[in-house]
Order: C-alpha cells, then sequence, then structure tokens
C-alpha cells in the first residue's frame, strides 16, 4: 500500500535541510516499526519519495511525503498517523495521512504552486503595501541570482501568481501571501523579498518564512493536496 | 541562565549549516536544571560534524544528566561565518542544547582528540567571554577542564586550562561535581577558586596545572613540582575496571549505534599513544553488548551499527558475537560496521559480515612497508596476513580498499618505505582475481611521537625528510597500477609536533597561533605553518629542540609527573626493543611483562576468552621467521609479470 503524509515543520527544526528531514523521517519510520518496501540491488533503501524540497529554514504547514508499506504490513492510515507521530523529533507534526492510487502523479510533478506567508522585520505596513502595489503594476520583475556559481537575470513577474499584504491575528508585522507558481525555476520566497525591497537585506527582512498550501490541479479547479484542514497547527518545538 | 536563542535565532539564517546549532537530535537530553545543581558545558574544540559522534562526550553527557546533582549540554566549535557574526553583534559562545551562554555554566570541559584543535579551544574560551588565562580569572568565571587522550600532556594548555583529567571520566565527573557543588553553596566567594582548585587537586586523576612550579636551565625542563605538600607530586590516571558497570552511550546522538565492545589495547604498538595509555583491555559482557545494539537500534531507528574499540576483530569470539546480532538486525535492514580491523584478524566470514549489502569501502592498517620496521614499531603483522585478509575482503565483493601507512617511523631507511608500494601494489594483483576493479589507496600519515609511548624519545622527522619519503611513495606509485596515494600535509606533522611533546612554554605559542587568527588548524583551508613558526621564534624557542631532537634516558620529560600507569623504565625498555628490532608480545594471551598498568592500579584484563582471535599471528605462539615473505602466488605472479614486459 501506498501512503502520503502531510506534515509541519515548526520552530528550531526548521533550521536543517531537506535532506536533513528526509533523514529524520526515515528514522521515524525505523523507530515507530512501520515496516517499509525496500529496493532492491546491493544498496536496499526504503521505497520513500518527498516533495517540494522546503528552504533550508524555512517552516511549514504542508509538506508531503510519499511511501510504501512493505507486503504484508497490515497498518491502516490512521495507525500509521498515530506511530509517526510518537517517533518524529519535536517540531514535526502529522497533519494527515491517506493511501494513494499505485500510478499517481508523484509530487513532484503534481503541485503547480505553493502559498507562502513571510513575516516582514523593519518595514511598515504601509511600505509593505507600496512594494506590493508597484511590483503588481510592472510587466516584468527582473531578479538577478546564482544557481552553480552561474549568474542570471531572470524575469520572475509571471511567477507571481498573487500577492498581498495583511497584519496576522497576533504579530503586527506586515506579513505577505504570496502563491507563487511551481513551473520552471521556481521563485523562492527570500526572492520575492529582495525583488520587493532592492536596497534592504533580504535576510533581515524576511523573519519568518512560512508554506501554508501545496497546490494541484483536479477537475479544472485547485485544491491542497491532502485537503484536510488544521484546526490547531501544532506548534511543538525543542526546548 | 537565559536561553541566547532570540538574539541567536537571526544569526542562524545568515550561516552555513545552521542545523550545527540547533541541538534538537534524537538523543538530546532535556537538561533539568535546579538549585545547586551543578551545569557542565562539554565542549568539542572543533565542528559540529566532527564532534557529534564522539563517543567520549555523549557518554559523559548521559551520566551528568542522569544525576541529581549536576546537568549537561554541549558546544561545538562555531565555524568562522558564525564566529564572525557572534563578535560582530557581541553574542557569546552558546550551548546548542538550551542555548545558554558559555559563560553562564559551572564547568567549560573540553574534550581533546588532537593537537591541532588547541588553538579552538582558546577561541571558545574567548568566545565565551571568559579570560583566555587561567590566571586572570574570576570566581564568576566557569573552571576550564579538558580530558581526552591529549590530556595526557596537558603542559602546552597548562595556561588556558584550570584542570585536566587523566584517563576515564566515567567516575570522577561525579567526584568533580561534588566538589564544585560545595563550592556554589559557598557562594564563590573572592579568592575561593584557588581553593577549590586546591580540593580538586585532591581527587585522583586531577591534575591542576597551576598548583605546580616548573623549573627550566637554559632550553632544558629540570623540574615540575607541587606547590603544597598536599598536591599531589604524581597524577595517576582513571581507569573503569568493569566496563559491564557503565552500559552507555545508551541514547546516541548521530544516526547510527556505536556500542563499544572493549576498552584498551595491549596489541602494543609502541607509536599508538591510544594503546599505551587505555590499558587494560576491558571487554564488554556479550549479553550487555547485544543488549545496548538492540535498544540502540530501536530507540533510535538508526540503520547502521557499529561495534567500536581499538581493534573491534580481537574481541573474543567475535563471530559468535555477530551471528547473535543477526535476529536484530536483519528484520530492519540494518547493518554492521567494524570501523578498526587488524589484518590478522580479519577472516572471509568476518568480511562477509560487515556492512550488509555495503561493499564501499575498507580500510587497513598495515602501517610499515616491511616486516622489519613493523617489528620495530611491534605491529607484526606479515605480508601474508595482509594479502590474505585483501584476498578475503575482494571475494566477498568489495573493490576498493585503503591501506594506512604511517612514515617517519623510528629506523625507517628508503627500502622500507619503498616496501609501501609494493605491499600496495600485491593488494592490487590479489584483487584483480576478482575484479578489475580492484584499486588500493594508500593514506600516508607523518608520524607525531607521542607522550607515554615507546617512542616518546624520537625525534621526529623533519617536514622536508617526511616530504622527500612521500614523494618517493607518490613516483613509485605512479607506475604502479590500481594504486593511489593521499597523504597528511608535512606541515601540519610538524605544527602537531611542536604541540605534542612540548612543555608550558609552548603555550605561548599556541596563544600567538590564535590571536593571529589561527583556528580549525586542522583544516587545510585554515593552516598556514608560517603562524606557528613565526610563533615560535618570537617566543625563542626551537623547531629542533622541541620536535626533530632525539630525547635520551634521563631527560625530564613535561609529562613525567603525570602518569598513565606505564612505568618509564617499561617504555624505555621497550624503546630498546624495538631499535634492536623486538617485538613485543600482546599480554591479554602470553605472560604479562609488567608494563605498570595492572599492577599499579589492582586492575586486570577482562577478557571472555584467553585465547586469540584464530587468524591471528601475534602473541599466538605462531612462527613469524617468514613473516617478511610474500606468498609464493605472489612471488610466482611478480616474475610471470616481469617476464611478459621483458
Amino acid at each position: 500500500m501506498k501512503l502520503r503524509v502531510r506534515y509541519s515543520k515548526l520552530g528550531k527544526i526548521r533550521f536543517t535541510s531537506h535532506r536533513d528531514t528526509a533523514n529524520h523521517f526515515e528514522r521515524a519510520v525505523r523507530k515507530a516499526g512501520i515496516g517499509l518496501a525496500y529496493s532492491g540491488g546491493f544498496t536496499p533503501r526504503p521505497k520513500m519519495s518527498f516533495g517540494l524540497a522546503l528552504p533550508t529554514g524555512g517552516e511549514s504547514l504542508a509538506e508531503y511525503l510519499d511511501f510504501e508499506l512493505a507486503e504484508g504490513v497490515d497498518l491502516d492510515a490512521a495507525q500509521v498517523h498515530d506511530r509517526l507521530t510518537g517517533a518524529l523529533p519535536l517540531g514535526y507534526g502529522v497533519v494527515c495521512v491517506a493511501p494513494i492510487e499505485p500510478g499517481s502523479p508523484s509530487l513532484q510533478e503534481d503541485v503547480v504552486a505553493c502559498t507562502w506567508q513571510v513575516a516582514l522585520s523593519g518595514v511598515s505596513m504601509a511600505a509593505a503595501q507600496a512594494a506590493v502595489d508597484s511590483t503588481l503594476a510592472v510587466p516584468m520583475l527582473l531578479v538577478e541570482r546564482e544557481r552553480k556559481g552561474q549568474r542570471s537575470t531572470d524575469d520572475v513577474r509571471r511567477c507571481i501568481e498573487d500577492l498581498s499584504v495583511a497584519a496576522a491575528a497576533d504579530d503586527p508585522r506586515p506579513h505577505l501571501c504570496a502563491v507563487l507558481a511551481n513551473s520552471g525555476r521556481s521563485l523562492r520566497p527570500t526572492e520575492l523579498v529582495g525583488a520587493l525591497f532592492p536596497t534592504l537585506d533580504p535576510v533581515d527582512l524576511a523573519g519568518r518564512v512560512l508554506r501554508t498550501h501545496q497546490w494541484i490541479e483536479r477537475n479544472g479547479g485547485r485544491q491542497e493536496i491532502l485537503a484536510e484542514a488544521i484546526a490547531a497547527p501544532p506548534h511543538a518545538e525543542c526546548a | 541562565m537565559n536561553s541566547l536563542w532570540a538574539r541567536v535565532e537571526p544569526l542562524l539564517a545568515r550561516v552555513q549549516k545552521p542545523a550545527r546549532y540547533i541541538g534538537c537530535e534524537d538523543g538530546a537530553a532535556t537538561p533539568r536544571y535546579g538549585p545547586g545543581k551543578v551545569s557542565w558545558l562539554l565542549a568539542y574544540p572543533d565542528t559540529y560534524e566532527i564532534g557529534l559522534p564522539n563517543q567520549g562526550l555523549q557518554i559523559l553527557y548521559e551520566i551528568l544528566n542522569e544525576r541529581d546533582d549536576s546537568v549537561a549540554e554541549r558546544v561545538y566549535a562555531p565555524w568562522n561565518d558564525l564566529e564572525e557574526l557572534l563578535r560582530g553583534r557581541g553574542v557569546p559562545l552558546f550551548s546548542v542544547d538550551t542555548h545558554r551562554a558559555a559563560g553562564d555554566f559551572d564547568l567549560l570541559a573540553f574534550n581533546l582528540s588532537a593537537e591541532l584543535v588547541y588553538t579552538n579551544v582558546l577561541n571558545m574560551i574567548d568566545l565565551a567571554g571568559v579570560p583566555v588565562r587561567a590566571d586572570a580569572r574570576r570566581p564568576e568565571h566557569p573552571l576550564v577542564v579538558v580530558g581526552g587522550h591529549c590530556a595526557f600532556n596537558p603542559e602546552p594548555l597548562a595556561d588556558f586550562i584550570d584542570l585536566a583529567v587523566l584517563g576515564e571520566g566515567e567516575e570522577v565527573v561525579a567526584e568533580i561535581t561534588t566538589v564544585v557543588r560545595e563550592w556554589k553553596a559557598t557562594g564563590r566567594t573572592p579568592g575561593s577558586r584557588e581553593a577549590v582548585l586546591r580540593a580538586l587537586a585532591h581527587i585522583p586523576g586531577v591534575y591542576v596545572p597551576s598548583l605546580y612550579d616548573v623549573e627550566y636551565d637554559g632550553a632544558a625542563l629540570m623540574a615540575v613540582t607541587p606547590l603544597y605538600p598536599d598536591v599531589p607530586a604524581m597524577v595517576h590516571k582513571r581507569a573503569v575496571a568493569d566496563l559491564g558497570e557503565w552500559a552507555y552511550p545508551k541514547r546516541p546522538l548521530v544516526p547510527l549505534t556505536e556500542v563499544e565492545v572493549f576498552r584498551g589495547c595491549t596489541r602494543g604498538c609502541r607509536f599508538c599513544q591510544a594503546g599505551m595509555v587505555t590499558r587494560p583491555v576491558r571487554e564488554r559482557p556479550a549479553e550487555q553488548v547485544r543488549g545496548l545494539v538492540g535498544s540502540g537500534l530501536s530507540a533510535t531507528g538508526h540503520a547502521e551499527v557499529s561495534l567500536t574499540s581499538l581493534s573491534t576483530a580481537d574481541f573474543s569470539g567475535i563471530d559468535g558475537l555477530l551471528d547473535s546480532l543477526d535476529p536484530a538486525l536483519c528484520g530492519d535492514q540494518a547493518t554492521i560496521s567494524l570501523p578498526s580491523l587488524r589484518v590478522d584478524a580479519f577472516t572471509v566470514g568476518l568480511a562477509g559480515r560487515v556492512a550488509g549489502g555495503r561493499r564501499s569501502g575498507l580500510t587497513f592498517a598495515p602501517e610499515a612497508g616491511s616486516w622489519r620496521l613493523r617489528q620495530v614499531i611491534n605491529k607484526r603483522i606479515t605480508e601474508d596476513d595482509l594479502y590474505s585478509a585483501v584476498d578475503s575482503a575482494f571475494s566477498q565483493g568489495w573493490h576498493r580498499m585503503k591501506l594506512y601507512f604511517l612514515t617517519g617511523l623510528p629506523t625507517e631507511t628508503d627500502p622500507d618505505t619503498y616496501g609501501i608500494v609494493d605491499m600496495a601494489r600485491n593488494c592490487v594483483r590479489v584483487g584483480r582475481k576478482y575484479t578489475n576493479r580492484a584499486s588500493v589507496t594508500v593514506s600516508l600519515g607523518g608520524f607525531v611521537p607521542k607522550a607515554h609511548t615507546p617512542f616518546q624519545w624520537f625525534g621526529q622527522n623533519a617536514a622536508g625528510e617526511l616530504r622527500r619519503k612521500i614523494g618517493l611513495v607518490r613516483d613509485a606509485a605512479q607506475k604502479a597500477k590500481g594504486v593511489n596515494v593521499k597523504w597528511h600535509d608535512p606541515l601540519a606533522t610538524l605544527a602537531e609536533g611542536i604541540t605534542s611533546r612540548g612543555d608550558r612554554r609552548i603555550g605561548a605559542v599556541i596563544e600567538r597561533v590564535w590571536r593571529a587568527g589561527g583556528v580549525f588548524q586542522e583544516w587545510s583551508e585554515f593552516f598556514c605553518v608560517a603562524r606557528w613558526e613565526e610563533a615560535m621564534a618570537a617566543e625563542g624557542l626551537s623547531l629542533e629542540w622541541y620536535v626533530t631532537r632525539h630525547r635520551d634516558e634521563h631527560e625530564v620529560l613535561p609529562w613525567d609527573h603525570l602518569s598513565a600507569g606505564l612505568h618509564k623504565d617499561f617504555l624505555w625498555l621497550d624503546w630498546q626493543e624495538a631499535l634492536s628490532e623486538h617485538g613485543q608480545d600482546d599480554c591479554r594471551w602470553t605472560p604479562c611483562y609488567d608494563c605498570g598498568v595492572c599492577t599499579g592500579y589492582g586492575l586486570e584484563h577482562m577478557v571472555a576468552s584467553n585465547v586469540a582471535p584464530a587468524g591471528g599471528s601475534q602473541g599466538t605462539g605462531q612462527d613469524l621467521s617468514h613473516g617478511h615473505e610474500s606468498p609464493v602466488q605472489l612471488r610466482s605472479a611478480v616474475a610471470v609479470h616481469a617476464a611478459v614486459t621483458r
């Protein structure tokens, strides 16, 4: 049976990398006694695949992974949910677990866009609103960035599907809410902040980066991959 | 004590690998602070990745957190990107567990496993906001402690530390805690720092350098003597009698379960400080090993078990142990690794067992290229031993092997050095029987004589001489197909030589190197020999005196007032035996030759079997007179090869 897990990653653990997270889950699954199917060959690997990487330092309410249970493992999604919850390091929360059809598209290719919330430190609400308005007004937004030693200047305007700013209930700082497309080379939230405020330091500015949704398209509409709502996002983190 | 997290968090967004500084590991403890509890900050003066697996630190971390009167947290050397931010924004060094300021702990205890980290020790003390020199510290500052193998000659750090602990820490940390707790209870009043250090000096195994006077006559050291009658003239190491009473660590921090199967080694390799200072051999009961493996795997979800010791194949009944571990491992796809294997105890059976399906790489350490030189260093493995181990490994699916060698060993001649390449070439030839991909990497280290070993009197090879010998190996290996050579920078070996057998005057050198920016000296991108040479010159000290000079029998050595249990006359005798190319048997399986440890400490070897492992050539009564001869098969192969090329 193939299962898909939606989980959150909040607090100090956000400083671990995507690779670290993969290791955390691999260990948690063993610790929880959830028998996974293994690949064959000289180096058997558990059949586990992760969705889009979360940038190191980013938090999330909507991370995903798929894994396949070994044949004969008699666990349903609810049991896997419980066991995994008990075995993960503090900072991760299992939101929901659901079986998926064999042959379903992989997470990496299925996601069309993500919603991000970015708390801005050191700018006023008015300044944030002005930056958002002027960005939405331009047809082209050039960002200079580097990857694998290659510098390039890209137009990232088409990556921004939606952008707004508001205060959060418990935090008066301006919070950007951005829907960023996942096609071609995607736009990182910190790159967006850099483009909005070219004269400020994006690392200082982006106080908290939180992925809230990952969207897929079904029947002509968009939906969260696993739509079960989070009533109260778990905010546990290590001491 | 308050958490610095709010000030640390914004910095972590700006550094490489921020996960180094957040704690949150599976085996991390939740320290429970309380009134009167003694707080230890266990420090590893190198990067997080290098420090985290250190078992000594993990053991003490667990023991101290289990006790009612102490708590322990951890800290590792911050990489230079974080250091710059900490200094720039005035944030002190902090613990990774709960992000408390390092200066708020009662003890700042460093694990020293290599000499080149000494400048990092100074850097971390400074980043903690604590005066680097011990004599400038006041009652509110933590006590700075060092332990680990390098603490057997702590003299180069004497100016910077409050105390050194010799030997194993399991028991002594409790005794230190008790004394420090009383000090805290009296309010750490002005002047009380000297009193607590005096009290700590009464604990066996604890050395307080400031309570000793050092006399020199020109360059020569004349004496190190206690300032007060109640301070011991000789400090003896600590050793636990029975490893079975200390089943730690139970909650490993690293993504593999490590179980120490025994402590100590009496193979008697004369260059090896670890083997000399950790005697006698104390095996963990096999039942406890099985228990720790099982509980370690289920508690952590790790995929690998590592059975550690100085020479794991020497564990009594290692085959039986591995057999009995199978049920715990198989269901979970977990694998076993045996990180220290002697070639004379590595059999086909063993080769088939380790690392499960993985066949990535395997390392053997013949250490010297000729039988003559291996007798000098007392690593008496025969060419046959090596080739049959290598044959076992290749036959079981490995195709890559690493061979460790030392160069610059006492009495080494160029034929010995060339022998390294011959052995590597022969290993490749053995491997080609099984796979065309067979390759051997020779890893060449420059020999640094260490305190408390029979080679402590030997003058280290100069950097130029080491470079020449490395050149011999490199050039000869170019003609040997499948043989690659890697080597350790001879200039780093020189710097290591300065600190390895240094006395207190080397402290000023370490401080100068640190002040000139010389941190992370084990890292080639940071190492700069000029800083060391300039610092030696500025202090008027001679490299020749400290590094390359042979010492004589009656010279006072900087660590003569510190005892690892070995009689100095035993070490001298063993040094003379080395020079006359005589080996020494392993006293675990042959009669005692009285090195001093067991008799002096009332300890005994604790081994389940008094018979050497099968295939072992040392201490088994096996005929070693043909140790230098290549097996017949290989010799004929050489002849055929020569005939073809002609």
